[in-house]
């Protein structure tokens, strides 16, 4: 019990809220059951007025992005809306101090919306009661198979043991904390689990110039942007899922969660196949490509309409790839032609400093001049259409998709390396998601005390019905999700009308929320 | 699948019926087996009351389809001829009429059909290689049946399965053409013709992107139909088997049927293709362990090169010895022989070691010994060129299975060369067939060579039917029939007992012999 770790006054007394409700418990039952609705009909909107908060909440709170993304380019002035960082100096907050972490989960984490977009409903059923959850503690320790019965619970032991994230996995089909009553070992499997996607920008380290590794700048950001746009059609358009939720994976990435029934019913083959329908091979070292088919699926032949206009701007422009002699190479070890290649080489060490732009330009003045040996207008054609696949198409991590019974780390955990909260991303909006301007959890706290500072006058118990949450720049994310989960609950409690025994029951707690 | 015999006795005992599957059963006591369709996915199990004659004969006429169907590949027979050798082998055990034929019969045909598929199923659930076997052929068998089926017959079955596709109608061609001709590889004049299933059953199309993908609906071109109808049915199958492979310990019987059914998957474990008794000398002379070595030279390179290693080391291991032991059975060695010829072989071992180790093992082989399964069987049948080539390979220095496969290709053609094989053209061709893994090609290659004179003897003069001269399978039909044609003068040609598959009944044993 937090009680017996609390030990500054501050906390028991955030322990006294802990123990009575859940903070981010509506205040008024029949209010939040009406707002929920509402948004429900337009969902997954949030409301206007949410957006618009969101987009001022933009405007003043990336004061310390600048330490945390060290080799990201600066950002230009006319490419965002936020201010230039403002430079003060704060001591390198430890996110993952067991203080900060408990106050987070206390005040901030919406446990209640996690819980239902687990569950299903609005009711604890096995869909959250039998489902692993993994702990990463500050230690390093990592505890798997942890499981609650209510997301009070589940709320309790964040608190309690504050961990520096934890990960979701699949429903069981007994309680995971059993597995070991179990007289044979087979009956413990994975029965359900969302349907998830990892993009991570390391996989784009060998077409990214303007950075490697874990950094990320908002021009490499655009790769994700790139990535969720293709996924995201593919997976409405041709597997016709509707609850998508993209999540910011805290530094330089982005996790997909399909909550639709049909992708979490699905098994391991199913999952390999839609991972692997997904996945383009890309060419190997040689530039030998594992053959695209033509005609060109239906799928990538969307997905290559989508990528066009980035091609031009974000990869040729932004990331100008092949601008130096070495990467230029790159480039002609994918054009398999050798007339056409010993004829670029020679312009190219004439005027060596010919951008990404004019030398992709300069492959078809020399196709036209004449240069072509063994491949045909058409084979060119393709081949550059290769090209624009390889330095656009989604790099996904698939082994992720392919395992009912991988864990993925859940959204709005903080990341311990940078303090981010892991905030899912509003598709309709995803041009303007900006990972760098992502509320850290020191910000977060930051925010509610402002907040409370500035609403001084305010009488206590108007005071009340405001909660953590609320006062900060997580709001506009946190509503976006209640959005989200709403209209995933309205879909299940559909599917749910026929078979179900406890659906009188169901449905009337329902209205509660 | 126990529905064959307990259904009826539910009532008989007044079981409280509380059981959801067996009340499903009992339900379906009263229903008509109607069989609209040529084709059949048994998927419900029969109900009705046969006679237990029955019950083995249309199993034993399956089975012997079945076993006839797995040979094929064996004997190296392309799909097409496959397809050709088959179709008189069906009509003559398991002839299925079509609706279009207006027999009489076509009733009685698909109840045998059905009522033998599911006692085979029984039969076959007990252990995952019998499963997995069965559950290959019967694909198999469903396959062929598939493709002779008249087209619209079988567009009637098709439709009459519960896979809930739907063609894509003219509208819809019309507005996604291209799209579905890029996505599912139309070229040219092929057939514009696809259906829609959920994505969920075609995975594997899905993950190769040879379907179309709208909203969760797969366009499938109808030239993966047949496949995936096939697909369905192992599935279904296999999934079947576990099931009555759970069942099979609860079998509520009453030692009528488990004997038969026994029988049925035992035949089934050691296909003896081509084996029979009569693969034995004993009508014409007599073998003794003395004249083991005299005969050696009628021996395929299996045998002969065990029984070199027996002379070499005066031992061989175990494997070695079932295997040897069991051929020398076959080619009508008596127990006491056999025993004396091993005696005498392994001469560094002492009487009482002899006596402790390994005497035990050749009665056993001769079932002279052991249980009462193993006793009324005679001991184990003589392993098939097929047990050999399709069991375990030897640890090496193991001298025993079939040298063809298990030798790297130069040493078998130096132990070619060593049993007196020494014709270069032969020694390629044997080459290029082990290369090709055509074993038993290459075995059948050096006996018709060294016979080539008697074999075109017989040929010219017709002194055998045709199928004394067909493809060897068993290293027993090789020694017959090389000792046969080297005393062709000696050997009246109706004596000969080499008689054709499942002919003959010996004994109280209803050994099939396949």
């Amino acid at each position: 019990m937090p009680h017996a770790v609390s030990s500054s006054p501050e906390q028991d007394a955030s322990a006294n809220v802990e123990d009575s409700y859940m903070t981010d418990a509506p205040a008024a039952p029949a209010e939040e059951a009406e707002k929920a609705s509402n948004t429900t009909d337009s969902q997954p909107l949030p409301t206007n007025g949410a957006t618009s908060t969101l987009e001022s909440m933009f405007d003043d709170d990336d004061d310390d992005d600048d330490d945390e993304f060290s080799s990201s380019a600066p950002t230009k002035p006319d490419e965002g809306s936020q201010d230039q960082p403002q430079a003060q100096p704060t001591s390198k907050p430890k996110y993952s101090s067991p203080d900060i972490l408990r106050q987070f989960y206390q005040r901030l984490f919406p446990f209640r919306w996690l819980f239902q977009w687990l569950n299903h409903s609005a009711t604890p059923q096995p869909d959250f009661q039998n489902r692993e959850f993994a702990f990463v503690l500050p230690g390093g320790a990592y505890i798997r198979y942890q499981s609650f019965m209510t997301a009070d619970l589940f709320r309790k032991q964040c608190i309690q043991m504050t961990p520096e994230r934890f990960e979701v996995g699949p429903q069981y089909s007994v309680n995971p904390r059993d597995r070991k009553q179990l007289r044979k070992a087979s009956a413990f499997k994975p029965i359900m689990k969302e349907l998830v996607f990892d993009i991570d920008m390391t996989d784009y380290d060998p077409i990214r110039t303007c950075c490697s590794g874990a950094a990320i700048c908002n021009k490499c950001w655009q790769f994700i942007i790139m990535a969720v746009k293709v996924v995201d059609a593919a997976l409405r358009e041709d597997f016709g899922f509707q609850h998508i939720l993209w999540v910011y994976s805290g530094r330089r990435g982005a996790h997909a969660w399909i909550s639709d029934k049909r992708a979490r019913e699905m098994d391991d083959t199913k999952r390999r196949a839609l991972a692997n329908y997904l996945v383009l091979t890309m060419g190997n070292e040689q530039g030998k490509r594992a053959g695209i088919k033509r005609p060109l699926h239906p799928h990538l032949d969307r997905s290559l309409k989508i990528l066009n206009p980035y091609f031009q701007d974000t990869v040729l422009a932004d990331q100008d790839p092949w601008h130096s002699p070495e990467r230029a190479e790159k480039l002609l070890q994918l054009l398999p032609d050798k007339g056409l290649t010993t004829a670029l080489q020679k312009k190219w060490d004439s005027t060596p400093d010919r951008s990404s732009n004019q030398k992709w330009a300069d492959i078809d003045t020399a196709a036209e001049a004449g240069n072509l040996t063994t491949l045909s207008a058409k084979q060119l054609v393709d081949a550059k259409q290769d090209i624009r696949l390889e330095y656009t198409y989604p790099r996904l991590d698939a082994e992720v998709s392919k395992k009912l019974n991988h864990l993925l780390k859940s959204p709005f955990v903080v990341h311990p390396g940078t303090g981010r909260v892991c905030v899912p991303i509003d598709t309709r909006t995803l041009e303007d998601f900006d990972p760098l301007t992502v509320p850290t959890v020191t910000d977060l706290l930051r925010e509610i005390d402002e907040w409370d500072q500035n609403h001084g006058s305010m009488s206590d118990e108007e005071r009340a019905k405001v909660q953590d949450w609320q006062k900060t720049s997580l709001k506009g994310y946190v509503e976006y999700f209640r959005g989200y989960v709403a209209g995933l609950l309205k879909e299940e409690s559909k599917g749910s009308k026929r078979g179900r025994e406890e659906e009188a029951q169901g449905g009337a707690e329902s209205m509660e929320f | 699948m126990l529905a064959v015999t307990s259904a009826p006795r539910i009532d008989a005992k007044k079981r409280a019926v509380l059981d959801a599957r067996k009340r499903q059963f009992a339900k379906a006591t009263w229903e008509a087996e109607a069989y609209p369709h040529r084709l059949n996915f048994y998927l419900t199990p029969p109900t009705g009351d046969i006679a237990l004659e029955q019950f083995e004969e249309w199993a034993i006429a399956r089975l012997k389809v079945l076993a006839e169907l797995e040979a094929c590949p064996f004997r190296n027979r392309s799909p097409a001829e496959t397809e050709e050798y088959m179709k008189p082998v069906l009509e003559k055990y398991m002839r299925l009429s079509s609706n279009a034929s207006r027999s009489s019969e076509v009733d009685a045909e698909r109840k045998r059909d059905h009522y033998s598929h599911w006692t085979l199923r029984l039969a076959f659930s007990s252990t995952a290689d019998l499963r997995q076997r069965f559950a290959r052929l019967e694909a198999q068998l469903f396959r062929l049946r598939m493709q002779w089926d008249d087209a619209r017959e079988r567009r009637a079955f098709i439709d009459s399965l519960a896979m809930s596709w739907e063609t894509v109608s003219e509208e819809e061609k019309a507005q996604w053409r291209t799209e579905l001709k890029a996505a599912t590889r139309v070229w040219g004049d092929e057939e514009e013709s696809w259906f829609k299933v959920a994505w969920e059953n075609v995975p594997e199309l899905v993950e190769r992107r040879q379907c179309l993908l709208k909203r969760g609906v797969a366009y499938v071109h109808v030239r993966e139909q047949s496949s995936m109808v096939v697909n369905e049915f192992s599935r279904q199958l296999e999934s079947g088997l576990e099931l009555a492979a759970r069942f099979l310990p609860r079998m509520d019987e009453d030692n009528r049927l488990s004997p038969i059914l026994h029988h049925l998957s035992q035949s089934f474990v050691a296909p003896d293709a081509g084996y029979s008794e009569s693969s034995s000398i004993g009508d014409i002379t007599t073998p003794t362990a003395a004249s083991v070595d005299g005969l050696s030279q009628h021996f395929p390179l299996c045998m002969q090169n065990l029984h070199r290693e027996l002379r070499k080391n005066s031992h061989l291991k175990h494997y070695g010895r079932l295997q040897y032991t069991l051929f020398l059975k076959g080619i009508g060695l008596s127990l006491q022989e056999c025993i004396v010829f091993w005696r005498k072989s392994f001469k560094l071992i002492a009487d009482d070691k002899f006596k402790s180790e390994y005497l035990y093992n050749i009665r056993h082989s001769y079932g002279d010994v052991g249980g009462d399964a193993n006793r009324r069987g005679r001991g184990y049948t003589p392993y098939s060129c097929q047990k050999l080539l399709t069991e375990a390979p030897p640890s090496s220095g193991q001298p025993h299975g079939c040298p063809y496969r298990t030798y790297a290709p130069d040493n078998l053609i130096s132990l070619l060369q060593n049993v007196g094989v020494t014709d270069r053209q032969l020694l390629q061709g044997v080459r290029e067939d082990v290369g090709k893994q055509r074993f038993h090609i290459a075995c059948n290659r050096v006996f018709e060579h060294a016979h080539s004179g008697q074999i075109k003897k017989v040929k010219e003069e017709s002194l055998w039917p045709a199928s004394e001269l067909d493809t060897i399978l068993h290293p027993n039909t090789y020694f017959k029939r090389s000792f046969l044609l080297k005393n062709l003068g000696k050997v009246q040609a109706g004596d000969l007992g080499v008689d054709g598959p499942g002919t003959q009944r010996s004994g109280d044993v209803e050994r099939m012999e396949m």
